[in-house]
């Protein structure tokens, strides 16, 4: 492990400016994923930045019903927050199908989203990856593809995003705060992260020395009926497959509206606008929502692999919607 | 780069100087002599470093040292009420035969503890049925998934998985709920 310096500035501004003036500064929260890539080589700071204690550990609540979710509260403590069980159910399932009880005390609200991708390739510095290394190649192509992107993917990297909670974030139109160099900015949650193109370098839109401070989740009736549903290789302790986060509203047999994103699938949380515009208006049928799921897959692409590659992401993914849909529409509104 | 920190470790203080590299369990191993944490993977992935800080359960490979400056932290070993005394999980990892070689049982009890607290909180996990209502504890077979569920960050090659389901269901009050 390269050495690196270590600093725990005054406040949150001074944080900022001090890894903004240094290009090979990066913050540091949890450390869940960041002490891992420190170890592996796939990270190689020269100062660490703790900003644990400098940003709100509080859930507090807005003025329009929603909720404001500190940086630096934990995913288990958001994961047990009866306001977020309770209004956004959806949230607490994804938080809780993630890592383990022990990652979940440690990983923050601020550092989950920007945990980077579990591609193994990624993680192995002695392999091509233009992620890594950009320029280099994807070793990823044409070889185990199990755990890769269907949709959205580039010829450069077809890596997945390997967070639960930020798949919800995704469908409950959250905001990120942001503290940066030049003040303050607030972007949707949906145009965080980015797709690969041809900078899989890039993970978010997020400037070196930006901090994500809070993340807002606003009042959403629909979410009180809302699932996460997480398909792995292993009951439990493992990333996803697929994934869905969905929040559903029914009367009287047809669905007035839904929110949906998809995790395991593609290099962001993949917010499924084709499907909720499919299911608006529609009758809350199997039928319904097997064509939400074809409207959503219709560009999907899947890769080949030594390892039979991922086509059957295709069935898993429009089978786990179904029946998550399904679920929704047959559950009384939990409130 | 080193820097200096104090730790309090199964109740004795301790002030060091390590290297920023320093995660908190080469830290306890190496440096404080609290072998009772273990290195199993040293990337997260197996559960056998687990420790408690202020009282939560985390993994000391994947924690700097240099994060934790001032840190209250419990080892397996510092559960233990007195020298020839056992703590209640040590108690029932051993009446339920919880271990075969025994190098992943600290991280297992100090993981136990923390479920137990967890539970004893009302805290969900991906085995609760409702979120909104929390852990179901009075029914044996769903208290069985809940503790399966939240120890599954911990992993024992031996394969001792049954009897520390038992061990873990019996301190949180239910006779062995393994056996179901």
């Amino acid at each position: 492990m390269r050495p690196f310096a270590y600093a725990t500035p005054p406040d949150a501004r001074e944080a900022v400016l001090a890894v903004a003036e240094r290009p090979d500064a990066t913050f540091l929260a949890g450390g869940t994923n960041l002490v891992d890539h420190l170890r592996l080589g796939v990270a190689a700071p020269g100062l660490l930045v703790d900003v644990t204690a400098l940003t709100s550990a509080e859930i507090d609540d807005l003025s329009d019903g929603g909720l404001r979710i500190g940086a630096a509260v934990r995913n288990s403590d958001l994961a047990a927050d009866r306001r977020v069980r309770a209004r956004y159910p959806v949230l607490a399932e994804a938080l809780l199908a993630g890592a383990s009880g022990q990652l979940r005390n440690m990983a923050t609200t601020g550092g989950n989203p920007l945990q980077r991708t579990r591609c193994v390739y990624f993680q192995d510095v002695t392999t091509p990856c233009n992620k890594r290394a950009p320029g280099s190649g994807c070793a990823a192509l044409g070889g185990a593809t199990r755990n890769h992107a269907v949709l959205g993917a580039s010829e450069h990297c077809i890596a997945t995003h390997p967070s639960d909670m930020a798949v919800a974030l995704a469908a409950l139109d959250a905001r990120v705060q942001v503290l940066g160099p030049d003040g303050e900015r607030e972007i949707p949650f949906t145009e965080l992260h980015t797709l690969p193109g041809d900078t899989p370098e890039r993970d978010t839109v997020l400037e070196h020395g930006e901090l994500i401070t809070a993340i807002d989740v606003p009042d959403l009736p629909i979410a009180t009926r809302s699932r996460y549903r997480k398909v792995r290789d292993r009951a439990s302790y493992a990333f996803a497959l697929v994934s869905v986060a969905a929040c559903l509203d029914v009367a009287g047999g047809e669905i007035r509206d839904a929110r949906i994103a998809l995790g395991g699938v593609a290099h962001k949380p993949w917010r499924a606008h084709r499907a909720e515009e499919a299911l608006r208006g529609a009758p809350a049928t199997d039928e319904s929502y097997r064509a939400a799921a074809a409207a959503e897959l219709a560009d999907a692409r899947p890769q080949e692999g030594f390892d039979g590659g991922n086509a059957f992401k295709i069935p898993l993914l429009t089978g786990t919607l179904v029946s998550t849909l399904r679920a929704l529409a047959g559950e009384e509104t939990r409130a | 780069m080193e820097t200096e920190l104090t730790l309090r470790v199964d109740g004795a203080t301790h002030h060091l100087r390590v290297d920023t590299r320093t995660s908190l369990l080469d830290a306890l191993r190496q440096r404080l002599g609290a072998t009772s944490p273990k290195k199993g993977c040293d990337h997260g992935q197996c559960g056998a470093c687990t420790v408690l800080v202020g009282g939560r359960r985390i993994l000391g490979c994947l924690a700097l040292a240099v994060a934790h400056d001032g840190a209250e932290v419990t080892t397996s070993a510092g559960l233990a009420p007195g020298p020839d005394e056992a703590h209640p999980v040590h108690r029932a990892f051993v009446d339920h035969d919880a271990f075969q070689c025994g190098y992943c049982t600290p991280g297992q009890v100090c993981s136990a503890v923390g479920v137990l607290d967890e539970l004893e909180r009302g805290w969900p996990s991906a085995a609760t049925a409702d979120v909104v209502a929390g852990p179901d504890l009075g029914d044996a077979r769903a208290l069985d998934r809940e503790i399966a569920e939240r120890m599954s960050g911990n992993l024992c090659r031996c394969g001792a998985y049954k009897g520390i389901r038992a061990a873990v269901a019996e301190v949180a009050g239910v006779e062995d709920g393994a056996r179901r």
